[in-house]
């Protein structure tokens, strides 16, 4: 793959109530670069500093000290920049169904575009098209959002961000509280929207099996540190430093980790579809021998 | 009417329906719905969003009531009015969202909010709260601000300010939804040690198959009715009914079930790692 890079964090502080006796440093020194049509996966434990992380990349939040770098220009550098960036980043947070509230799916997609000042067909051409990436209907466009299920109310909030069409979209556990047919339409929603316009996904995750399965790489936060930036396979090889960090591995992998202590010669494994062709291939091996 | 006290909860040809806004139609959510759940069990609850689970935990502490047939909590008729205060008292809730039940600035005092609108006595409260945070192994944290604590903590402080009240029975909605891996361990821990050790009866609403993997027993609602109900072994060993129902099974089953689609024939039976590699290392020996 081209490495292009899109988003830099450079040398990242940042201490929230700084000067307080309540001051908290949230990111130490966290430096790493995030590449257009990448999917990386962020995992930490709670208060690792995932949340305070996602909210530096648009701007949301300012660093105490460090940069962000968006295309090559510090989001800082000057007020129009950090608007833009607010759109070119994407924050999709926790449970955004609740952010939902206009009267029909279509206007709540529709207002983010709206406030970027786009033209009506624009916005048009954006709603329908960002609906598309989520599966939501031409008649579902025209009824209320409270009317949806759940998992389709949270695949109309991430319509909502798309549409802004981010070059980098950031997600905050998007499948927490969904059931498993859920999980697997929000995650192909969002690779979908990645493939058609190589956009560079960063999905913080509890579940070591999503990230297993989706990402390219992980970046592994762990007390307000950057601990690990590296693919899934090397990352999860790290089974009990990931244990004593309040994270954990796929349970594939564990299931192959009993392989190995079982004298079993198997490489690492973090994906069932990983599992199933090794293991047919040592049975069928096995057999024809 | 007294019920049968092996059971300590018990469904009657339950009916339920939300209110349609505006002149809809009504939801529908159960027609006929019949589940017992035994004293001491721990039963885990799966099905799709929107199946009816969270409505159905609803009526086991009167939150709602049925709007056909009848629930039992220890023999209790749940629409009785009368009786509301001691249904509450025998079957205490967890939600998913931790943020949403914390209500006092310290942790002690939090844990002592429910015995407090029990009117239970000053002393007793006190002995109450300790005991409730030493069983969820949050005792150090007593004088803490709940809103400093990571969200596993804050979910055993809800689960410690529920056991201060003594149910008989916690219903746990999604306890774990929005937990790192660390925290779901033990919250997990937690709840299998209050119902092995304390007898508490559990019901336990999640959508992680691991989790309710650990139950002794797993109900599958699908579309308002029981669509499995036995062992964790015997639901999830029905891989295409749950996968038909759009649920799955723990991944170390899925993982036989995709190999038996290649053509083999391994047990559906293995929950966990351990045993599912063992099951893989005798097949490839074999």
């Amino acid at each position: 793959m081209n490495l292009e890079p899109i988003l830099q964090v450079k040398d990242l502080n940042y201490i929230y109530s700084a000067g307080t006796p309540f001051e908290h440093k949230a990111l130490e020194n966290v430096s790493f670069t995030l590449n257009r049509g990448e999917f990386v996966g962020v995992i930490g434990h709670t208060g690792s500093g995932k949340s305070t992380l996602m909210q530096q990349l648009n701007g949301l939040l300012k660093p105490t000290s460090g940069q962000v770098i968006l295309d090559g220009v510090d989001i800082w550098s000057d007020k129009k920049i950090t608007r833009q960036a607010r759109f070119r980043v994407g924050l999709v947070f926790q449970y955004p169904e609740y952010q939902l509230f206009e009267e029909t799916v279509y206007k709540d997609i529709a207002f983010g575009p709206k406030n970027m000042g786009l033209s009506a067909e624009e916005i048009d051409r954006r709603v329908r098209e960002a609906a598309g990436f989520v599966g939501i209907t031409e008649r579902q466009l025209q009824a209320s959002p409270f009317d949806l299920s759940g998992g389709q109310k949270r695949r109309v909030a991430i319509a909502g961000v798309i549409a802004m069409e981010p070059e980098v979209l950031i997600l905050d556990e998007p499948t927490a509280g969904l059931d498993p047919i859920g999980r697997a339409e929000i995650l192909s929603n969002i690779e979908s929207y990645r493939k058609a316009k190589n956009a560079t996904i960063m999905m913080v995750s509890h579940s070591m099996e999503d990230v297993a399965r989706m990402t390219d790489r992980l970046l592994v936060l762990y007390g307000s540190h950057l601990a690990m930036d590296a693919p899934p396979a090397e990352v999860f090889t790290h089974a009990q430093e990931l244990v004593d960090m309040g994270l954990n591995i796929p349970q594939v992998t564990q299931i192959f980790l009993h392989l190995k202590q079982m004298g079993l010669d198997v490489d690492n494994v973090y994906t069932i579809e990983q599992a199933v062709s090794i293991l047919s291939r040592l049975k069928e091996g096995k057999v024809h021998a | 009417m007294e019920e049968n006290m092996k059971d300590i909860i018990s469904a009657q040809k339950l009916a339920f329906r939300y209110q349609g806004l505006d002149g809809a139609p009504d939801v529908v959510v159960f027609e006929n719905l019949n589940l017992s759940i035994k004293e001491g069990s721990f039963t885990a609850v799966l099905g799709t969003n929107g199946c009816g689970k969270s409505t159905l935990a609803k009526h086991f502490n009167s939150i709602l009531l049925p709007s056909g047939g009848k629930v039992y909590v220890c023999g209790l008729d749940t629409s009785d009015p009368d009786r509301l205060m001691a249904v509450r008292r025998n079957v205490g809730m967890v939600f998913q969202n931790p943020d949403n039940q914390i209500v006092a600035n310290v942790v002690e005092e939090d844990v002592a909010f429910g015995p407090e609108n029990l009117g239970v006595a000053s002393p007793e409260i006190r002995r109450r709260v300790d005991v409730a945070l030493k069983q969820v192994g949050m005792y150090e944290y007593r004088e803490h601000a709940p809103h400093l604590l990571s969200g596993g903590q804050k979910q055993r402080i809800a689960i410690a300010g529920v056991i201060a009240m003594e149910p008989r029975c916690i219903v746990l909605d999604e306890p774990t939804a929005m937990l790192d891996p660390q925290g779901r361990k033990d919250v997990m821990d937690t709840v299998k040690r209050l119902n092995q050790e304390k007898g508490i009866t559990v019901i336990l609403i999640t959508h992680h198959m691991d989790e309710a993997a650990q139950a002794d027993r797993v109900v599958v609602l699908n579309k308002g009715t029981v669509a499995a109900d036995g062992t964790p072994r015997e639901v999830f060993s029905q891989v295409k009914l749950l996968h038909q129902i759009g649920l799955a099974a723990p991944d170390s089953v899925e993982l036989c079930w995709e190999l038996n689609q290649q053509g083999f024939d391994l047990p559906l039976t293995m929950l966990n790692p351990k045993e599912c590699a063992q099951a893989l290392c005798d097949w490839l020996k074999a």
